[in-house]
């Protein structure tokens, strides 16, 4: 039984056209309403994230202002800040969002592979973040353990959501897998199977690359995490002792015994660790596309772009110890985790030189994703050399659980995937809409987020590197931390506040433009790659019209000499290729290159 | 195409249709079977995962190494009987002559109900001897790991049942020959799963 090309079996696809309104907008197995709504879930999800951020750096910045804010509401906004924003958010945003929107129509496929499980993985999906949220209404409400929910503390009494609040936690986490899977399986087979005629691995857009990788790392490293929910799952509900060692609460010796916290950090950090690049990979993509289409050059090193994306791919899954230094383990072990984590640097610095000199010489067009993605540049290396410091053991163990560890992953994974997001929804928004935003509003934005994080997360490597503790809710007197400590967290507040309210603009821009914006032209940024040549704009249900496209090039012809435009789409034929005649031509005299 | 050569291509410098109608790199397979087979994958990561579990957590002082009942061998026997069924029924789907195809078919799977059946034997029988899942981090172990195993069967039965209600609805061998295919493919890895659990569970 062989595989069958799709241009061979085109006519044979079953579309699913929906029929009524339900069909095309709620059960609908179309892979861009799909991505809409994983987005939207995930957005709303995150919009929960961000106003718990607030609410416990109002009790840092001005301590026992907000009196609702009591320490277990405290640590109780902290790990699910942490859990939404790494998992229901970011992941689900990457890979359900600008997975479902781009695979399909960059890969030149009229749909996912398995357009039902993918609708199905959008629903599972909802489930996980209605149980999820479920948990601030139960009693005792959601688990305050920190977002790495490290047993034994968080099933002891004394920690907030430690009855059903860490199992609802669990349960969610082990739905979200499974929606996870059941997209991710969709994702891969469709970048393996689903390609039009001529589009080689090798002829994809870095998007597509960065999501696909980081598809394979989820499939292999979310494992890890189911394991270790079942396993705490049993322990909390059953009695078990796989994580809980002999303890006492409150007095009184608990059923467990002999269990081993640290096999749970071992489990829950081989998948944390892949999860950072998760998040990474598929940004590290995006913004490859957007530098190169609003710098109106190729990207540079294409080939080293995609071997650094599957080698770093592959180093996330033995550096994850690193996570561990202070959990006590041999000289080694830490020799080791410490040697791999400083090796990842290598192909992930290989990405930041070729962003760097894909805009070096290039005919830059300041366009607002333009903005965000040089924006990611700076706080990604901000965010990636604080990482070689803390992969350190030496240098970590002194900035463990301090807020210099806060500031460094808030600035790699946290504000440099986020700058990413923003940057590739204003790129494909007048694709995904058939509308333009409003450009200043945008601009502005992004100057409010870029500046307002900046305002947030440098004077916090100060506050690490003083010795601040993270996940403190008062921080009392004491003498190694000066009342300046205690101005700067207000100043933080302060910043943090600001951005909160900035993300507004995005919401109106966004909302507003989709009625009122001015229609957008089919490729206003005059981008290379197969989505922006859809017949329709927005894409129709089947996205190519009669026939599937066809690739002669890579993505990435942006102005090549001798071109008349300064792009030459993947669907362009060498034989129709629009040059100027070699004779006549003149860079200087030609207008339409004078204008490119 | 070879990894090497997909990775070491210059797109910029190839121009053109390549490859024809088959993407490069695309497997020779249905797209159903490849998902299957990474599905494979992650569910090999899973049990791995807990293999890992159990070596680390047996060396803490409190394990008790658990005596596996005998009926596992007949459990065991159970498992090869459905998978060579279902060998069987592929086989009998890609020739000319699908005679027994149903029957065998069906039996594949009865035989497969029949190992749960036996599996749960067993769990009562532990009960049944004291051996609780909270007694013993081992007891757990094994409660959980052939509860996980007996889950991704189900799993298997529900595919299973829905081929057999078309079988048994006088539809073609054709139009279950790949439902078929998966579910021989699935069956043949969770044999080899059960193999490797029996022996470490039996040996530890």
């Amino acid at each position: 039984m062989a595989y069958v090309p799709l241009a061979d079996r085109d006519h044979e696809m079953e579309m699913h056209h929906p029929h009524s309104w339900v069909g095309k907008y709620v059960w609908s197995q179309d892979h861009k309403v799909i991505a809409i709504q994983y987005g939207s879930i995930a957005v709303f999800t995150g919009i929960v994230g961000l106003a718990l951020s607030l609410l416990f750096r109002m009790q840092l910045g001005f301590p026992d202002t907000a009196t609702f804010i009591d320490p277990s509401f405290y640590y109780q906004a902290v790990t699910m800040h942490g859990m939404i924003m790494v998992v229901y958010l970011l992941t689900a945003l990457f890979l359900g969002g600008f997975g479902n929107y781009l695979i399909p129509l960059m890969c030149g496929a009229r749909d996912m592979v398995f357009p039902f499980m993918n609708m199905l993985s959008v629903w599972v999906f909802l489930v996980s973040v209605i149980i999820l949220m479920a948990s601030f209404f139960v009693g005792g409400g959601p688990t305050g353990g920190g977002w790495t929910l490290y047993p034994p503390q968080t099933n002891l009494a004394g920690t907030p959501g430690h009855d059903m609040g860490i199992v609802l936690m669990l349960i969610s986490l082990a739905v979200f897998i499974v929606a996870t899977t059941m997209g991710g399986l969709n994702y891969v087979v469709t970048v393996l199977q689903y390609r039009c005629r001529g589009l080689t691995m090798m002829r994809l857009p870095l998007s597509v690359w960065g999501i696909f990788v980081a598809t394979i790392l989820a499939l292999f490293a979310f494992p890890a995490l189911l394991v270790a929910a079942i396993m705490m799952l049993f322990d909390i509900l059953a009695g078990t002792s796989f994580f809980m060692p002999a303890i006492i609460e409150s007095g009184t010796p608990l059923d467990h015994n002999g269990g081993s916290p640290v096999l749970f950090q071992h489990l829950f950090w081989f998948f944390g660790h892949p999860e950072v690049y998760i998040v990474a990979l598929p940004a590290f993509g995006l913004v490859s596309d957007v530098l190169s289409v609003h710098a109106r050059k190729n990207i540079f090193g294409y080939r080293m772009m995609v071997w650094a994306i599957i080698a770093i791919g592959g180093l996330s899954f033995i550096v994850w110890a690193h996570h561990m230094y202070v959990s006590g383990m041999h000289p080694y072990f830490g020799f080791f985790f410490a040697t791999t984590t400083l090796i990842i640097a290598v192909p992930t610095a290989l990405k930041v030189y070729n962003w760097v000199l894909t805009l070096w010489e290039g005919d830059i067009r300041l366009n607002a994703p333009m903005y965000f993605a040089i924006g990611f540049i700076f706080t990604f290396i901000h965010g990636g050399i604080t990482g070689l410091f803390l992969g350190n053991v030496v240098i970590d163990l002194p900035l463990s659980d301090t807020y210099f560890v806060v500031a460094h992953f808030h600035m790699v994974m946290g504000v440099s995937p986020v700058l990413v997001v923003f940057a590739a929804i204003y790129h494909w928004y007048p694709k995904m809409s058939g509308r333009m935003f409003h450009s200043g509003m945008a601009k502005l934005h992004f100057w409010c987020t870029f500046l307002g994080t900046y305002a947030i997360y440098l004077p916090m490597h100060y506050l690490g590197f003083l010795g601040v503790p993270r996940r403190y809710y008062a921080l009392g007197t004491t003498d190694f931390i000066p009342q300046s400590a205690q101005d700067l967290n207000t100043t933080i507040t302060i910043a943090a506040l600001f951005v909160g309210a900035s993300q507004l603009l995005f919401f109106i821009n966004i909302i507003w433009s989709l009625r009122y914006g001015p229609k957008a032209d089919p490729n206003p940024w005059g981008a290379a790659s197969l989505e922006w040549h859809t017949p329709d704009t927005p894409p129709s249900h089947g996205n190519w019209g009669d026939s599937l496209p066809t690739v002669y090039r890579w993505a990435y012809d942006y102005s090549v000499p001798g071109a008349r435009e300064d792009f030459i789409a993947q669907n362009t034929p060498e034989t129709e290729e629009p040059t100027v005649d070699e004779q006549h031509f003149d860079p200087d005299k030609d207008e339409s290159l004078a204008d490119a | 195409m070879s990894l090497f050569k997909t990775i070491t291509d210059k797109p910029w410098e190839r121009k053109g249709i390549i490859g024809g109608l088959k993407p490069e790199g695309a497997f020779d397979a249905p797209s159903e079977k490849v998902a299957l087979s990474v599905f494979l994958v992650v569910a090999s990561v899973v049990f791995s995962l807990f293999t890992v579990g159990y070596f680390v957590r047996m060396e803490l002082p409190d394990w008790q190494p658990l005596s596996e009942p005998a009926q596992l061998w007949f459990n065991t026997g159970l498992l090869i009987i459905s998978s060579v069924l279902f060998q069987w029924a592929r086989n009998i789907a890609n020739s000319t002559n699908d005679k027994y195809l149903t029957a065998v078919f069906i039996g594949g799977g009865i035989f497969a109900v029949l190992f749960i059946a036996g599996q749960l034997v067993t769990w009562d029988s532990l009960q049944g001897a004291g051996f609780y899942m909270t007694s013993n981090p081992a007891n757990a172990f094994y409660y959980l790991m052939t509860g996980l195993h007996a889950a991704h069967l189900l799993g298997g039965l529900w595919v299973w049942s829905k081929s057999s209600i078309r079988l048994l609805a006088g539809r073609e061998a054709s139009d279950v020959k790949l439902s078929i295919e998966l579910c021989t493919l699935y069956w043949h890895f969770l044999l080899v799963v059960w193999l490797v659990l029996f022996a470490i569970l039996s040996n530890t």
